[in-house]
Formats: C-alpha cells, structure tokens, sequence
C-alpha cells in the first residue's frame, strides 16, 4: 500500500541522506521524496512516498524515527489527509494546438506561467493522479520536459505535525 | 579558562572520565596529540593498527560497561577504523571515535588523506558529526557520549578538521553537565498495560522459556534478570551475546540456543507455548528459518529499541522500555498475582528438557590422542576457575568457547556477535587487560584469525598486557572447511593455509613467551603453567584435531528441531572413531 511519511527533523547537513541512506541500506523504496525547511528554520519537513506491507511501513516508521536527527513523523496515509504535488511542464505550442494546450490547461486549472512563439510552460498543482491526466492528455510528442515535486501532504483537522 | 580545539577534545575527555585512548597518530590529528601530549591522566594507548584502536576500546566498554573511546587520523586512519566501528554498531557497544579531517578550507577537494568520514560510517554508527565551527566542538563531545551511552549503546564518531583543533585560536571553555537533545529521548520505563498483560500470559505458560540477549548484558541487568529468573523457575537461554547474563552453572540453565546451541535449549524454544525474550534480537543465527520458528509460542518481548521488535518475528507483547525497569517491575507483579504457575505443568515440562539434556550433545570424544578444541575449553574453564575474561576471534574456536566455558558472570564472554569480525581477540584482549589488570585474560583464537590482527602483540609489549593467546590451530580456516564439508562435498575451496608461521619464534620475536602443545597430556600443564606467568604475554599454539566439527548445527533453512548432532540421540559415542 501507497504511505506518506511526513517528517520533521533537524534541519542539519547530511540529514536528508541519513534517511536516503537509510531507505536503499534497509531496501525500502522512495518513490518521491520532497524537503525544505519550515517556517522554524531549525527544522526541515520532508516528506516520503514509499509503498510496502503494513509490517515493511511499521519498520519504516521505526527504523527513521530511531534517527537520532529526526524529531517527529507521521504516516499521513493513516488519516485523512490533503494531498498536493506542484508540477511544472514545458510544451511545444504552434499554430492550431496552441489553443487546445490552452484550453486544456484551463480544464485541469493549470497556470501558463511562461509563453514563446512556440511553447508553453505550465504550472499545474493537485493530487499527483490528477497531474498524471493532464500529462496523458497531452500529445506526447508535444511534451518537450516534465518535473514534478512528488506529493506533500498535512492531515486534515486542527492537528497538526510541529514540536 | 581558554582552550584550543585540541585541548577541548582533551578536556571533554577528562570531564567525561575517560581513562584509555585508544588511537595512532597522524596529520590531521598533529594538534591534538599535542594536546595529549601536555598531560597525563587520559592514558593514550598506541595500537598498531586503527582496526585494532577501535577494538581494543570496544574490549575495554564491553567489560567495563563505559564507553571506549578511539582517536586516529583522516583518510586511512578512518577508513582502518571502520570494521571496528561496524563490530561495535552491530553488538551495540557505547563508543565515541574521534577521527581527523582536512582542514575545512579544503573538505571536498580531495585532499591529501581526504575521506568522507562522516559518509562512510553513516551506515554503521548510531551518529556522526562532522565538527565545523570551534565554538560547537565542546557540545558535539557531550552529545556524542550522551548518545552513545544512552538508550541501546552504540558508536558514534565525531569528525574534527584540522583547523578546528589549532593551538593558536582559544576559546572559553564551558562543557555542559547535561544535555537534552529534542529529537533523542529514549524509552525508560515500559507501558504498564503491557506488562501486565506480559505477566499474565507468564503465569499461565505450561511449556515456558525464557531467551535473554546482550540486552541484558548493555543494560546491567543480570540481577534482575536471575531474581526473576528463579521466583518463576523456568529454563534460561542465553544468547551467543548474552552469555554471562544468567549464570551458566545454574540448574535452570539450559545453555545457548540458535545454530550452535544446545538441544535442550533449541528444543525447549521449538516446543515452548510462552517465550519472553529479554534483550535479544531475533537474530537469524537464532531463529533459524523463520517460517518453522517457534509454532507453537505466544512470545513478549522487551527491548530498549522499538526497531527490534517485530523486526523478523512477529511478538504478541511488546514492551519497550529498558530490562532492569521491566523485569523489576515484572517481579513485583509476579509476587502479587492471584495467578499461580501451574507447578504440575512446569514438574512436567522440566522432566522432558531434562530427557534432551541427557542426549548430552555437547560430549565429543574424550579419549583421542589428537587434542581436543572442546578439552582445550574444559581445561581453560577449570585452570581459570571458571572466571577469567575471555575473548575471542571468530569461527569454530568461538562457538567451541561459548559452548565449553561456562560464564557465570555478566561481560565476561567478549566477542564480536553480529558483524563476526576475525581480529577481534587480540586487540579486545588488551583492551579488557587494560581494564581489569589484576584478573586472568584469555584470547580464544586460531590460527587464521589472529594473524588478522597479530602486530598487536607488539601494542602488548609496550602497554605489558600479560594475557594468554589460547591458539586453537587446525591449520584450516576451521568454519569455512566445516561448511564446505557439510555443503559443498568437501571442496575445501582456500579454507586452508600452507604456510602458517611459527607462532613460537613470533611471540618471542615481540617480547613474548610462546609455547607449542601438540598432546592431550600437555595441555593441563601447560595452561596451568601459562597463567602462573602473571607479567608475561603467554602465546600458546596449540595443536588440535584438524577434522573436529562444531555441533549441534542448524543448517541454513533448518528450524530447532531439525539439529545436526554428533551422534544421534540415544546412539554411544564410538570411542573408537579418532
């Protein structure tokens, strides 16, 4: 099953590849990992999409939060929570399919944030299965490059992950 | 009062109470072996090889329960260091390292002797730091031995560049007393819930065991572990680790468990209906394959460390929280239950482990005229009472020493479990020398693994550790020749030596005295004559049975009750098969 593991560590060097380190050392995967301090600059927020059996997420959780820099974390999957991953894609715009980028875009909320004579470049936010639509929606060979943030996430509700 | 860098190492040092520095100069250290050479009460101990330093100190934490403390140099320095910082890691063993870098102007570049310390070891400490500001040196010392002491042990480096420890720039010194770290606060107490509901299900066990690890031992909680012991009267076993930790002369002692374990231990765990495990690990070497673990045991754990429980077997109670506050409090629930054992039950499962403790599977053949690896035990046991320090490298000398010396007391038995790192013995021997220099020290070895770490016998001559080197020499790399015996139709693929060294001529060209044994006749003698030495280094090559195997076995994918034995239950050993 899909978790998200929403971290709060020291926002120290080598922190981040203690826990990069600690993923590929025990043979979990990361399918995203996304990181940057938080609004106490002594504190970084990561956040880690990892998929596994409930005994594998269990020894996740345990094995990061036995890192001596990490201070908290939370399994968002056990909760409802919201979900956003930022994605930004660059798209070859000519002539007719201009306006179908456009309108496309429009559909799926999408911002052009940067416009030549023959191309678009979008910023588009949501869950990452919508950010996958919008992908599959355009022509392939239209795309020219994709990059997304991976998923971030808070529960929902007045709690939330700080110290 | 304004310290440098190097006098702040130094005075963290003294503050923290260190007796022995284990270490070995080098450029990236110059400023402080300055420092160290400016005073005299943190005893610095020149090894002859980093690998050893950090053994020695593990030795020396291991026997002492303090932590071991190591010093040495960038690039090679560290990189040497790092089997001892694994062998540490993996036993969890309280250490804090202390190696060199480039000066920071120049981190990164490749430098002269420039490793990632800090990456290297990332996988194989319990922390690192790299120490880039001066003014954060002293509170990285304090925090490297709070953590390394705290919660399960383990090692820690600290990473200091050159410049950071540079006699011309001072500052004021002020090392704190306490720290708190927000992100480090390990478990004390267990959940009273679960220990309730731990007691409980012990009470009511009809085919109980009880599995106690090195937890016991890192935890100082052999008294509570024997007290609680007794009040149930329930069998004990003991991993390789935790050996010492209940004492092995005891009647509720059924000896070690896992692949060279006992049958009586490794039966009682196969057929057992409730097993507390305290302070162990479920380690493969114990477990064997994990699907035919146990079938039929509801099983507590406690440990210090949530990671280790339900790592590779699932436990029905979980306790996290350290041994002695646990067991103590299990005690105090046990003595006012209503719940009363089922003495019947108990009467009855004493008597079937007592019928597997008459296959009597440790007996091997008494009456060969080659030396026996399992007499040369029985006679070190008894020549030393019973309580001597013993280390020990790796292989079949190692299990030979866990099986036929009985520890009695708690960080006696001084090996290297987890990572099984050959060198260990001799360095680990002069640690623990070093440490209790009125007791009797014996270094278990063979001859391939001490020549692992042999130009430690010159750091014994310097430092006058008079321990005794037990050379238990088959001229084969002994646990390599019996698997490929049992598994690979005996191909003794490089498992043997052709030139193997005159130990004598070796131990006397250090300083030492060496002795060769090559009869069953001679080896009382001898052992008695070696530790009557009381200020020499003895090296004793002894000369054993190069065929003699390591039993009871589980073979890999093999569960408790499927051992290999010596002989088959109930069969007489044939005194006739030499």
């Amino acid at each position: 099953m899909r978790h998200i593991i929403s971290i709060l560590m020291e926002n120290e060097a080598g922190a981040l590849s203690r826990v990069a380190g600690l993923f590929s050392a025990r043979g979990y995967n990361i399918e995203s990992l996304t990181v940057a301090p938080t609004e106490d600059l002594t504190l970084s927020r990561m956040t880690v999409v990892t998929h596994g059996s409930d005994e594998v997420i269990e020894q996740i959780t345990k094995q990061l939060n036995k890192l001596i820099d990490v201070v908290k974390l939370i399994d968002l999957a056990e909760a409802v929570h919201v979900e956003r991953e930022l994605m930004l894609v660059k798209i070859k715009a000519a002539e007719a399919y201009r306006e179908e980028v456009k309108s496309l875009s429009d559909i799926f909320r999408g911002k052009i944030i940067d416009v030549t004579s023959t191309s678009y470049v979008i910023e588009m936010t949501g869950p990452s299965d919508k950010l996958d639509a919008f992908v599959e929606a355009i022509d392939e060979d239209a795309v020219i490059e994709v990059v997304r943030s991976g998923p971030m996430g808070m529960s929902r509700g007045e709690k939330g992950l700080h110290l | 009062m304004e310290l440098s860098g190097g006098e702040i190492v130094v005075q963290s040092l003294k503050d923290e109470g260190v007796e022995f520095l284990f270490g070995y100069p080098g450029g990236a250290v110059l400023h402080l072996y300055d420092a160290i050479f400016h005073q005299e009460e943190v005893k610095h101990i020149l090894v002859r090889h980093e690998q050893a330093a950090v053994h020695s100190a593990d030795a020396y934490a291991r026997s002492t329960g303090k932590p071991g403390v190591v010093l040495v140099t960038s690039g090679p320095g560290a990189t040497n260091a790092v089997t001892g910082i694994a062998t540490a890691h993996l036993d969890s063993i309280p250490m804090v390292i202390i190696s060199g870098q480039v000066g920071t102007p120049v981190i990164g570049s490749d430098a002269f002797q420039e490793v990632d310390m800090v990456g290297i070891t990332r996988p194989c400490v319990k922390h690192n730091f790299l120490v880039k500001n001066l003014a954060d040196l002293a509170v990285t010392m304090k925090k490297a031995f709070h953590v390394a002491t705290t919660g399960r042990p383990g090692p820690v480096v600290v990473d200091i560049p050159k410049d950071i420890t540079a006699p011309n720039i001072k500052i004021p010194y002020d090392y704190p007393k306490e720290i708190s770290m927000r992100s480090y606060n390990p478990v004390v107490k267990g959940h009273s819930g679960q220990i309730k509901k731990a007691v409980d299900l012990l009470l009511k066990a009809k085919r109980p065991m009880i599995y106690a690890g090195g937890g016991v031992i890192l935890g100082d909680g052999s008294e509570e572990l024997t007290a609680f012991s007794k009040l149930l009267n329930y069998p004990v076993t003991n991993t390789l680790m935790g050996l010492g930790g209940f004492p092995a002369t005891d009647k509720q002692f059924v000896g070690m468990l896992g692949m060279h374990g006992t049958y009586e231990a490794n039966m009682g765990m196969h057929e057992s209906d409730v097993i507390i495990a305290v302070g162990a690990r479920f380690d493969d070497r114990v477990t064997g394959v994990l699907e035919k673990f146990c079938p039929y045991a509801k099983i507590v754990h406690i440990d210090i460390d949530p990671s280790s429980i339900s790592k590779t077997v699932k436990v029905d109670v979980p306790i996290v929280g350290e041994v002695t506050t646990v067991l103590k409090e299990m005690i105090d629930l046990i003595k006012s239950s209503d719940i009363k054992v089922d003495q019947t039950a108990l009467e009855s499962w004493w008597n079937q482990i007592n019928k597997w403790r008459d296959v009597n599977c440790l007996e091997y053949d008494r009456n060969s005229k080659l030396i026996k690896p399992q007499y040369v035990i029985e006679q070190l046991y008894e020549v030393t009472k019973g309580d001597a320090f013993v280390t020990s490298d790796v292989g079949q000398h190692q299990m030979f020493a866990s099986q036929y010396y009985h520890f009695d007391k708690p960080r006696r038995w001084i090996n290297s479990g987890g990572l099984g790192t050959m060198g260990f013995g001799l360095p680990a021997a002069i640690g623990v020398k070093l440490a209790h220099p009125g007791s009797d020290v014996a270094c278990v070895t063979g001859e391939a693994s001490i020549q692992m770490c042999i130009q430690e016998l010159a750091t014994a001559t310097q430092y006058r550790t008079p321990v005794k080197v037990i050379n238990l020499n088959n001229q084969y790399m002994g646990m390599v020749r019996q698997w490929q015996e049992f598994s690979y139709e005996s191909r003794y693929s490089q498992s043997y030596m052709e030139t193997i060294p005159d130990f004598v001529k070796l131990a006397e060209a250090y300083g030492h005295v060496g002795m060769r044994i090559d009869k069953p006749e001679d080896v009382r003698p001898a052992l008695e004559e070696a530790f009557a030495m009381k200020d020499r280094l003895v090296f004793m090559d002894i000369m054993t049975d190069r065929t003699e195997n390591v039993y009871p076995m589980i073979e890999a994918g093999k569960a408790h009750n499927e051992m290999k034995l010596r002989v088959a239950p109930g069969t007489p050993i044939n005194r006739d098969l030499a």
